[in-house]
This record gives structure tokens, sequence and C-alpha cells, in this order.
């Protein structure tokens, strides 16, 4: 079962307990303790000193000072934010759809009992391994460079080529498409679905006369939605998060024109190259209602299209 | 399986059954399906899937050929045949930097050791007691703890790069490997929990029995048991860390600290047009441990995001 398929049937499960708790207690803690001391000290109280960050102008060289809801009026008049945020969302709703699209169609197809499944899953999966590593991204800045390779294959066809990554109109979909090359993890995801499937519903529908494509779209894909669900859920969350290539892209500027501006990236340069930290700690707090809200959409939505088999 | 699901299946299988006795080619159509219809279609199916993977995989294995080439030949052949050999481009960027590119290398392996070992220990104890002791509030603990699989890390970076800076952490790798001695990569507590909830309880009670306290029952009996699960967090630890770059960036400022993924962002940085060979070079330099671990531990990888949906 996933993360959220165990977030989801906690709120009706009954955690047992009983006498045997008490003595228990001691032991537990002291396994977590090392988990205790990183929620408070790693997680949970730089969150909540994040968030009184987000209510203060601080620079590192003098103490915060407290200042109100002045970064999130701030907020509301910076057009380089609003435009980070389209940035963000562009990226976030043109590749996570592609890149989940294509990991289905993919698993559908490698599922068919296909000879060599395990050769194509390792070759499709290898680039989500790469995908987020410096050194492609240098790559990348190469490949649809002016001079670039995605080019020099297009002056073979007589096409004339363009700085892919030097014009703002194209800098931001070079990105997506290194995004949805990294279909291979959440195309792995899907073929462990598909392995679930009981084979007795597909033969089931078989006898009964349903054609291929019923057969998908009535059977595998209903049994499959809580799988999409969860990567959904989680390629937004991450995709949400995309830092290190618009960074190596743009040589850290989010350039050219701000058309690579990624919200992190943004957040990364008020906080630590201009030193804004209480700015930066109010976009950061922004972010995760972003996430937040995107998120329990999803979770609402669910509702609608997710079929759960139990 | 629930009560209705077991009865439906029971069903749909009688149904089966009785069809089958009554269609005497059945098992041979169902065969004949399962094969995957007629022979062309199959060859076209490999053919259009070796043409995606060959086209996924040809930037990266342009990217190696590349790097054997002189540089002025990266930027007019896309081929992917090597007509002369040049392993300069090797050579000369790792001496490209102020310091060589086996210090960047070895500042990485320490830290990914550094994060191996702390998440190992810390995720494991962890799950051990999530998975298998009763303790007050823990369903809330859990919850808690599978939300922060989602946060993002932007959220306590400000004041956590605040306190590790007044503590003189910077230029150290104390803030990269702290969190993770203390398990805050949730994710690989809860592959960690779904795993020891697969091992027979009667193990832990027989050890019980024999005398042995929590603490043995962990090192003893559990540990050894989840061989599989730790391989796949190591694993996974490796890559992730290997290519993190936003809290090297953050954190390791001086060219002597840099690990790998910054030393490749500095020599891009100070990169002319004229030296995309070396850069190219030491970019497969950077990637060759990642295809090991890929190629070694794939089985892992597979079963580690099969069962908990990681990247």
């Amino acid at each position: 079962m996933s993360a959220l398929g165990e977030l989801r049937s906690i709120g009706t499960k009954k955690v047992k307990g009983g006498s045997k708790a008490k003595t228990e207690n001691k032991a537990a803690y002291l396994f977590l303790l090392p988990w205790f001391l990183g929620l408070g000290v790693i997680t949970v109280g730089p969150m909540l000193a994040s968030l009184y960050l987000s209510f203060t102008k601080y620079t590192l060289l003098s103490p915060p000072e407290f200042i109100g809801i002045d970064n999130f009026i701030r907020m509301i008049g910076d057009e380089r934010l609003h435009n980070s945020l389209g940035v963000t969302f562009m990226y976030v709703f043109v590749s996570v759809p592609v890149q989940l699209g294509l990991a289905l169609a993919l698993a559908v197809v490698l599922n068919r009992g296909l000879s060599g499944l395990s050769f194509y899953r390792s070759v499709f999966y290898l680039p989500s391994l790469l995908g987020s590593s410096v050194a492609i991204a240098v790559l990348w800045k190469q490949v649809f460079g002016g001079q670039g390779l995605v080019n020099v294959l297009l002056g073979f066809f007589g096409i004339e080529g363009r700085g892919w990554i030097s014009d703002p109109s194209t800098a931001l979909s070079t990105l997506i498409i290194l995004n949805v090359w990294t279909f291979g993890a959440p195309m792995v995801i899907f073929l462990a679905g598909l392995r679930q499937i009981p084979q007795m519903y597909l033969e089931a529908a078989e006898v009964d006369g349903a054609t291929k494509w019923q057969r998908f779209f009535r059977v595998v894909l209903p049994l499959l939605t809580p799988i999409i669900f969860f990567n959904l859920v989680l390629q937004i969350i991450h995709a949400f998060q995309s830092f290190t290539q618009a960074f190596i892209i743009s040589g850290g500027t989010g350039g050219p024109a701000d058309s690579t501006l990624f919200y992190t990236l943004y957040l990364y340069n008020r906080g630590f190259a201009n030193f804004d930290m209480g700015y930066a700690a109010a976009m950061a707090w922004f972010l995760l209602v972003i996430i937040g809200i995107f998120t329990a959409i999803n979770f609402w939505a669910s509702k609608y299209w997710v079929f759960y088999d139990d | 399986m629930t009560d209705t699901q077991t009865r439906t299946s029971a069903a749909t299988e009688a149904i089966l059954v009785s069809r089958r006795a009554v269609d005497p080619n059945w098992r041979k159509l169902a065969a004949r399906r399962a094969r995957g219809r007629s022979r062309p279609k199959a060859l076209l199916k490999h053919a259009l899937l070796i043409v995606t993977g060959l086209l996924m995989l040809y930037p990266v294995l342009w990217l190696v050929v590349s790097s054997l080439r002189p540089t002025d030949e990266i930027f007019r052949n896309p081929g992917l045949v090597i007509s002369n050999l040049e392993f300069s481009n090797y050579t000369d960027g790792w001496t490209t930097l102020s310091s060589p590119f086996s210090v960047f290398l070895l500042n990485s392996v320490l830290v990914v050791l550094g994060c191996i070992v702390g998440n190992l220990v810390s995720c494991s104890m962890a799950a051990y007691a999530f998975a298998r002791l009763n303790f007050s509030g823990k369903k809330w603990w859990f919850v808690i703890m599978l939300t922060t699989i989602m946060l993002p890390i932007h959220v306590i970076i400000v004041p956590q790069y605040i306190l590790f800076s007044q503590l003189g952490w910077v230029n150290t790798f104390i803030p990269l490997i702290l969190p993770k001695i203390l398990a805050t990569d949730a994710f690989f507590v809860f592959l960690m929990v779904q795993f020891i909830r697969g091992i027979p309880r009667e193990l832990d009670e027989a050890a019980r029995l024999d005398g042995c306290g929590h603490p043995r029952i962990f090192a003893q009996v559990i540990l050894p048991l989840m061989v599989p699960a730790l391989a796949t967090t190591a694993i996974f630890t490796f890559i992730w860390t290997w290519n993190d770059f936003f809290s090297q960036l953050l954190y390791l400022t001086k060219p002597e600290m840099y690990t790998v993924p910054l030393a490749l962002r500095a020599f891009m940085d100070a990169t002319s047009s004229t030296s995309w060979g070396p850069l190219f070079a030491m970019s497969v330099v950077s990637l060759v441990p990642i295809f090991l671990v890929f190629l070694f531990g794939q089985r892992f990888l597979i079963a580690g995001i099969s069962t908990t949906g990681g990247k």
C-alpha cells in the first residue's frame, strides 16, 4: 500500500491498544528518539521559526524586526513573484500530465506479456535516476543551446533552429521536456499496479465479450485509478519544488527574461542571494499553502474518479 | 481481501468455470490471446519500444561519446561513432578547477556515506517502533510522519540555515548528514515499516519467550530479515544524495569543500565555449557512480518504488 493509501485507511482503522501498550512506551520512545529529535529540531522547530520570520524583516546582519504582514503585502505587489508562480504552474500542469500519460501508456504496453520486459523497464527507468543531476542539466544546456545537438540535427533537415534556452518563449519547454523524460519512475509504479489487477477480472470480461478497449477502459483503468491518483499527488508536489535544472540551465538567474524563474528559484534568490530572509520565509509558507491547496483539491476530486476495490 | 471481494471473486470464478466447460475452444483462445495476438503486431511493438528507448537514451549516449571527442567536434557531430578516441578531455577536466576532481569525488563520497549510515540506523529504529510497538499517540505520530514525506524543504530551510550557520557548521558536512541521523527522510521510515509488517510476528514472539528485549529482537531478529529494505534505502540515499544540489549549494561555499554537483556547476560557470569537452568528461565522471548503482542495485530500486512510489 502506498503512503497515501495508508493515510486514507488510517481514519477508519482502529489502532490496537490495551494493557500491553503501557509497558512498551519506554522502548518505543527510545527507538523513536532520533526521529523525535529530527521532528523537533530539523522539521517542526524550523517550520514554526519560519512562520515567525515571515512576519519580520531579517537580513542576518541585525536581529529580526517584527513588521506584521508587510512581507505578504509586498508579495501581492511583487510582479516577479507573480511571474514565477505562472512559470511554476505552467511547468507543473503541463509536464506532470504528459509525464504520467506517457508512463501509463508504456506501462500498459509493457504489461501485455511482451518478452524483454525487465530490459525495457530498465532502459525507461534510467533517466529518472539521472534526471535531477547537475550533469544532465549541463547536457541539456548544450543540447538545446544555439549550436547544440538539437539544432545540428534540425540542420540535416534544412531547418534553421534557434537558441532554445536563450529564447524566453522556449526556455521553459526545455525544462518541461526534461521532466517528461523522467517518466520511468511513475511507469514502474504503474507496472506494479497493473500486476496486481486480478487476471480473473480480465478473463471474466473477455468471456463476456468485452473488446480489448472495453477491457482497458472498463476494467483496467478503474482498478488503476488509486495508483494514478498516488502518482498525480506525488508528482505535482515534486514538480512544484523543482529547482536544480532551472538553476543550472539559467545560470542561477531564472532567465532569459525570468522565463525559467521557478518559484523555488526566486525564493532562493531572495533569501540566499539578497539575504532577504523574512521575505523568503513568507514565500516558503505561501508555497506550503499552495501545495497544500492543490493536494487538498486532489484528495477532494479523487472522490469522483478514484475507485477503491475494497 | 475483504469478505465481499472474496465472495464476488468466487462467483466470477464459478461463472468462468461453467463457461470453460461449455466452450472447448476457450483455453486455446485464451492462450493465443495471452501470447500477445499475432507475431507482426508483437514485432511492431518491440520496434516501437526500441525506438522510444533509443530516443530516450540517445542524449546520454551522445554525452558519453562526445566526452571522448575534441570540443569542436562536439558542436557538429551528432553521431554515436567515435573515429579517434581522445582522452585529453578527461585529463584536462580533472585539473581545471582549483582542486583536482578527486577532491570533489571524495567529498561527495563522504557526504553520501554519512547519509547512508544515518538513514539506515535512524530510519530502521523508527520503523521498528511504528511497525511493532504499541505506544500512546502512535496513530497520530504515524500520520505526522507520513505528512512530513510531502513537506517541501523550503519551508524549513531558512531557519535551518540560520541555525546551522550560527553553530558554525557552514562549510562542514554536518548540515547535510545530521538530518539523516535524525530520521527526517520519512520516506524510508515508511518503506521499512511496510517491510517489517510483512515479517511474521511469530518470530518476535519466539524471541521474546526466549527472554529477548526489544533491542535484541530489533538487532538480531528484525534487522537481519529486513536486509532488502535496508539495501533499497542505501541505494536510494546514495542516488538522491549524490544528485542533491540545493542543500549542498547552501551549505558548502568553499571550493575545497565542494561536492561533485557543486564542482560541475562551478566548472560550467567558468566554461567558455571551448571547454565543453572537459565539462562533458567530468559530467560523465559524475554519472558513473549512479550508473553503477543502477546496474547492481536495480532489483532493489524497482522493488522500492513499486511498493512506496518514490522517485
